[in-house]
């Protein structure tokens, strides 16, 4: 049975969680831990933590973060921003992390997918991807959070970070991002029919209604979301009652 | 209620001992990570959790001298949970990367998930247990399933799975595409679980408190 998966995502900046539209305008949202603890009494089927200024100031302080939200949320956690080296993934993975994503460094230097692969699996490795549309239904590909072009056409990369061995992808819509203008799903169909790999849709999401198109038209294996749970629009509780209403399957915790 | 027992982990490479360890202190447990073999002698509660290939694991446990002081607390009759790749090498071997013995705790191989038209290999995702056919709702009762509702799904990570010899050792199965794997086995006080109990919420939290009342 087809049973997306819900994915609470909190972007992170220093101590706080933060939200802004198109990557741009952070607020604090409120603590990692609150928020965290929150969507995983809701039912949340997973947690994404992005260091939002890891990649620009080199900083690391999402080991604390996982560390202490290891000690009382038993769902999976994948965890990312800023990894630069093996060691980094490694080092998050033994602070309570299930899985890794990475994206400037990646697209710096793809070995690197390889490379973290090689020791935590495909498995345990999450490719990110910052979609931007162009025109002529093209798709590029931007780093260090929507800020900066690469000139890298999205759907050649999708296709290398699953040769390199990613086992799964997370596509982000730096257009939708934080608007609740919906998902990017001409985009996400695209990437499905591209790569046999999971793919994780985000940015977009205004109401539960979003989340059930997406999972309608594309059948996309995961769903992340931020501002709809941050502000308080609905729950996760909402998001997997509309999908079982529309005949959508959901898991039960 | 806090469970005030002494849990040892085997840690034996990297992996996610530090979730494992988190989930069984929340019951109040002792936890201790075990790297020598030497401390083992004095478990109660036995966990060998695991992520990576097959063959990679048996290794490690072979080259720490794990495997005797294990099979020696499996004699002694005291409780053991394998997870993921931890459960898998309970059984007799698998055919991951080549051949490989396993423990030989529960008889019978792990072999790759099956393709198939709509499901992905590795399974990635939650998914939830079913009792065993020709058995009825009281398999479960002595067991670390007592009392997990049967609609809750569980998390799993795997690309290979426990096919059993006996079918008396197969606590639960799972549907994946067209069939149903083995996603828990039994024998005596030695379990194991495909899926991560650390990682599935209360319902899972739930299979780690039954174990600590075994």
């Amino acid at each position: 049975m087809y049973k997306p998966r819900i994915i609470a995502r909190l972007d992170i900046k220093g101590p706080n969680v933060v939200k802004g539209i198109r990557y741009d305008g952070l607020r604090i949202m409120g603590k990692p831990q609150d928020l965290a603890a929150r969507y995983y009494r809701q039912g949340a089927d997973e947690l994404l933590y992005i260091d939002t200024v890891a990649s620009l100031y080199g900083r690391d302080n999402l080991t604390e973060i996982v560390q202490q939200a290891a000690s009382e949320i038993f769902i999976p956690m994948t965890v990312g921003g800023g990894i630069r080296r093996v060691e980094d993934a490694v080092a998050l993975l033994r602070s309570g992390a299930d899985r890794v994503t990475v994206n400037t460094a990646a697209v710096k230097h793809p070995p690197l997918i390889k490379d973290i692969v090689s020791v935590l699996g495909s498995q345990g490795v999450v490719a990110s991807l910052q979609v931007k549309s162009r025109p002529g239904n093209r798709w590029e590909i931007f780093v260090d959070n929507g800020r900066e072009k690469t000139g890298m056409d999205a759907l050649d990369w999708i296709k290398q970070v699953e040769q390199l061995g990613a086992g799964e992808a997370l596509v982000t819509s730096v257009d939708r991002d934080g608007t609740g203008n919906g998902f990017q799903i001409d985009f996400i169909l695209q990437a499905l029919q591209a790569v046999t790999i999971p793919v994780i849709a985000a940015g977009g999401a205004k109401m539960p209604t979003d989340v059930v198109d997406l999972a309608d038209r594309t059948r996309c294996d995961a769903v992340a979301v931020a501002s709809m749970l941050h502000y308080n629009r609905a729950t996760i509780p909402d998001i997997k009652e509309a999908l079982v209403q529309n005949g959508i399957g959901v898991s039960c915790h | 209620m806090p469970l005030n027992r002494h849990v040892q982990i085997i840690d034996y490479f990297a992996g996610n001992t530090y979730s494992v360890s988190k989930a069984f202190e929340w019951f109040g447990c002792r936890v201790d990570l075990v790297s020598q073999p030497g401390s083992l002698a004095r478990a109660d509660y036995l966990v060998l959790p695991g992520v990576g290939a097959f063959g990679d694991g048996m290794e490690t446990l072979k080259l720490r001298r794990f495997i005797e002081p294990i099979l020696t607390h499996v004699d002694r009759d005291r409780p053991l949970l394998g997870i993921c790749l931890g459960m898998q090498l309970l059984l007799g071997g698998s055919e991951e990367l080549g051949m490989h013995r396993g423990l030989g705790i529960i008889p019978g191989n792990v072999k790759r998930l099956s393709d198939e038209p709509g499901v992905k290999v590795p399974h990635v995702g939650w998914a939830g247990l079913c009792i065993p056919e020709r058995q009825d709702g009281t398999y479960w009762k002595d067991t670390i399933l007592r009392d997990v509702p049967p609609d809750r799904d569980m998390y799993f990570v795997h690309s290979f799975a426990a096919v059993p010899d006996h079918p008396e050792h197969i606590l639960s199965r799972t549907c994946f595409g067209a069939h149903r794997f083995c996603s828990s086995v039994h024998n005596g006080n030695v379990f194991g679980c495909q899926f991560h109990p650390e990682k599935s919420g209360p319902a899972g939290l739930k299979i780690i408190e039954n174990f600590l009342r075994l």
